[in-house]
């Protein structure tokens, strides 16, 4: 065939060119929905560690994406020595599989958050979004203060089932909480509960006092629960070296 | 358009003179908001604790209105444009073709807008809340109905190759911008949604949107851009049609392979960014297949860049074409991705590109371009020469800066002392940062200042071309009184 058929007709160009463009996407994403491999089984005593976010922490998630942390800030450890060092185990596909969209990051202006979880007490946190330079001196983040304004949580269970619908198990017949205690095991389960999703919220604010005033349920409550959570859900020394080395 | 100068114009510019003028008030906030956050990162006092413009919301802003605001709008003008004068034909629909016009620049408004406000889909480049994707997916559907009917009533057997262009990236945006924004609602009346994929097929789904936004919005478009205005501007025939062949099927086939470069050393599995690095090293021969087309199709026409500052920004702009499209195969080894990943090199890769080549193709095409949409001459030919150097400094400043930021803090980041320790704190290597982010922001505010004074040589064109217009039109109604 010579190529003036195709200069000489629209329809074929349009027909070639569809083809020819569509064959790396296929080639690339469809297989990873496929093989098994891709995520890493994440398993303690048959119960699987790596859960969906509780209500209170995907909030602060909404948070974290309507700031655009993810423009200064990875959750993607990479397999260095120095990565090691300065922020633990590398990243596991499964340390995210729950999240819609990702936010592995493409920049570190700051440094990466996928383990900042436990590293540094609440109150350092809270201190340090309202004014990072009273702590670190040379930072270059912006001021948060707005933070510490009160958090809105009345869509919180029409959030959960849009996951849902996602596939993210959150849970709202008795059979999904039934299944998920067997999943994840009761007290995680009853997390997941989207009938309780507001209640949950409250009470994870309240005894978990992030923002460290047991009043007020604020957007800082939300974001410091999330961050304090982020990389903490897989105990490494539960695991053989190389253990998860096997899925690469 | 007024009647008296032409009973019904051949083809319709009204559109095209429309785009043209909103490319250019894109291009002047979108690099202002770029100016601005470069700023914010080396004087951080300067996020003001206002919500609206700290560095994390004001970046999408920035972003969306320099690659769809500016970028998207010149790919409209030059597209109308090209698709009609290659045709020889009128834009099939002025009312559809009104409508791409208020659809897009609505949805890069409201776009704008929304991020300030803090509502986005934390996507790279598809920070778009799910009701102005759907506003954006109808209005594409029209502009390729517009493009494939105009094709249709083209009075030429042959399909012009700058068209092949345009189709393929019209074809792939729609594609891409359909599969990568697919996400549920939190209810009909919430602004929020949570995207259809998650984890690491999510990642791999926005960077084969996020480097084909690269490939087809920022490249493929802009090929066809440069192989209309170039061969007219130099008057010569492209150089070579079977490379333009060659190119063109190897370059759309190769380009959605390689977004996995994005992703080299995450939680993406091996396999995928390995076919990934080793097609973005194979994408080089096409882009500089195109770059080499451009470039001898100019040959011979040299002793014009003394004169001729269209042609200057049209050397350039293939110059850096070539340059960022050698450092892209470069980065995407995974060796050499190891260093640059998460740094500013990759900044400065994707300025050197959208700078160098993207932005000073458009200015090139759209100097030839005003003059004959407004039917004069342009106001000041010594200002395109002034924006030409502006501009030529401002990129070659932004691009050293951050090559030195890139690499000095790769480099810092892995070192480590004689105990095998690291041997600098992550916020040491901020700190390195501070003098090359004066100097991008420098670079940036030249190439703004240039961009500006465009803003400023093309309104004095119209205004002149409208005086004129008057006058002639005096010397008529003159003429025909003493009759």
């Amino acid at each position: 065939m010579k190529h003036e058929s195709i200069e000489t007709n629209a329809g074929l160009l349009i027909v070639l060119t569809l083809i020819v463009i569509s064959i790396g996407g296929l080639v690339e994403i469809v297989p990873l929905y496929f093989i098994d491999s891709t995520i890493e089984e994440v398993k303690v005593d048959n119960k699987e560690t790596i859960r969906p976010y509780s209500a209170l922490e995907l909030r602060g998630r909404d948070i974290y994406q309507r700031e655009g942390c993810y423009t200064c800030h990875s959750q993607m450890i990479r397999p260095f020595r120095d990565e090691a060092l300065r922020y633990g185990h590398y990243s596991l596909a499964a340390e995210s599989k729950f999240d819609h969209p990702f936010q592995w990051g493409s920049k570190r202006t700051g440094p990466d958050l996928a383990r900042v979880g436990k590293k540094y007490s609440n109150e350092w946190h809270v201190q340090h979004l309202i004014a990072p330079r009273s702590v670190v001196k040379e930072s270059i983040m912006p001021n948060y203060p707005w933070l510490m304004e009160p958090l809105k949580y009345k869509d919180i269970a029409d959030r959960m089932r849009a996951l849902k619908m996602v596939g993210v198990p959150y849970s709202e017949t008795t059979a999904e909480y039934e299944a998920n205690v067997k999943r994840f095991g009761e007290e995680i389960a009853k997390k997941l509960n989207i009938l309780h999703a507001e209640k949950n919220l409250i009470a994870q604010a309240k005894t978990g006092n992030y923002d460290g005033n047991a009043d007020d349920i604020t957007e800082m409550d939300a974001m410091v629960a999330y961050l304090q959570m982020l990389g903490t859900m897989v105990d490494f020394s539960k695991f053989d070296e190389g253990h998860f080395a096997d899925f690469r | 358009m007024v009647a008296s100068s032409a009973p019904v114009e051949q083809y319709n510019y009204d559109i095209v003179r429309k785009f043209t003028i909103m490319a250019l008030v894109w291009g002047v906030l979108g690099m202002l908001a770029g100016v601005y956050i470069a700023s914010e990162l080396a004087f951080p006092f300067l996020n003001f604790d206002i919500a609206q413009i700290t560095f994390g919301r004001l970046r999408p802003v920035h972003t969306t209105l320099v690659i769809f605001g500016f970028g998207g709008s010149a790919l409209f003008a030059t597209s109308y444009y090209v698709v009609q004068r290659t045709c020889q034909t009128r834009l099939f629909s002025d009312g559809a073709a009104n409508f791409t016009f208020w659809g897009w620049n609505l949805s890069v408004g409201l776009a704008a807008i929304s991020y300030m406000m803090g509502y986005t889909q934390a996507r790279e480049y598809a920070e778009m809340v799910w009701p102005i994707d759907l506003l954006i997916a109808v209005t594409w559907v029209v502009y390729l109905v517009i493009y494939v009917m105009t094709l249709r009533r083209r009075s030429q057997p042959h399909i012009y190759v700058a068209n092949w262009f345009f189709i393929a990236f019209i074809l792939a945006t729609a594609l891409l911008h359909i599969f990568n924004n697919m996400a549920v609602p939190v209810h009909m009346f919430s602004l929020s949604s949570y995207s259809l994929h998650a984890g690491v097929q999510d990642a791999m789904t926005q960077w084969w949107y996020g480097h084909n936004a690269v490939g087809f919005f920022l490249t493929a478009a802009f090929l066809g851009m440069m192989y209309y205005f170039i061969p007219k501007q130099v008057g010569r025939p492209v150089y070579s049609y079977r490379l333009s062949i060659i190119h063109f099927w190897a370059l759309i086939f190769l380009y959605m392979w390689v977004g996995g470069h994005h992703l080299h050393w995450t939680a993406l599995p091996d396999w995928t960014s390995t076919l990934a690095a080793g097609f973005s090293i194979l994408l080089l021969m096409p882009s500089w297949g195109g770059m080499i087309n451009g470039i001898m199709t100019l040959s011979g026409a040299w002793d014009k860049l003394r004169t001729d500052p269209i042609i200057r920004f049209m050397v350039v702009s293939l110059s850096f074409y070539g340059m960022s499209t050698f450092e892209g195969p470069l980065m995407s080894l995974k060796s050499v991705n190891a260093l640059s990943h998460y740094t500013d090199w990759t900044i400065g890769h994707v300025h050197s590109g959208a700078l160098g080549w993207v932005a000073m193709i458009s200015f090139g095409s759209f100097y030839h371009l005003i003059p004959r949409l407004w039917e004069t001459k342009m106001y000041s030919e010594k200002l395109i020469f002034t924006h030409f150097w502006l501009a030529t400094i401002g990129i070659v400043l932004y691009i050293s800066a951050l090559w030195v930021a890139g690499i000095g803090q790769g480099l810092l980041l892995r070192a480590f002392d004689e105990y095998g320790n690291l041997a600098y704190t992550f916020i040491e290597t901020v700190s390195f940062l501070h003098q090359p982010y004066v100097i991008r922001a420098i670079g940036g505010g030249l190439f703004l200042l240039g961009t500006i004074l465009m803003g400023y040589n093309t309104l004095m064109t119209i205004r002149k071309a409208k005086k004129e217009r008057t006058e002639i039109e005096a010397k008529i109604a003159a003429k025909l009184a003493n009759a």
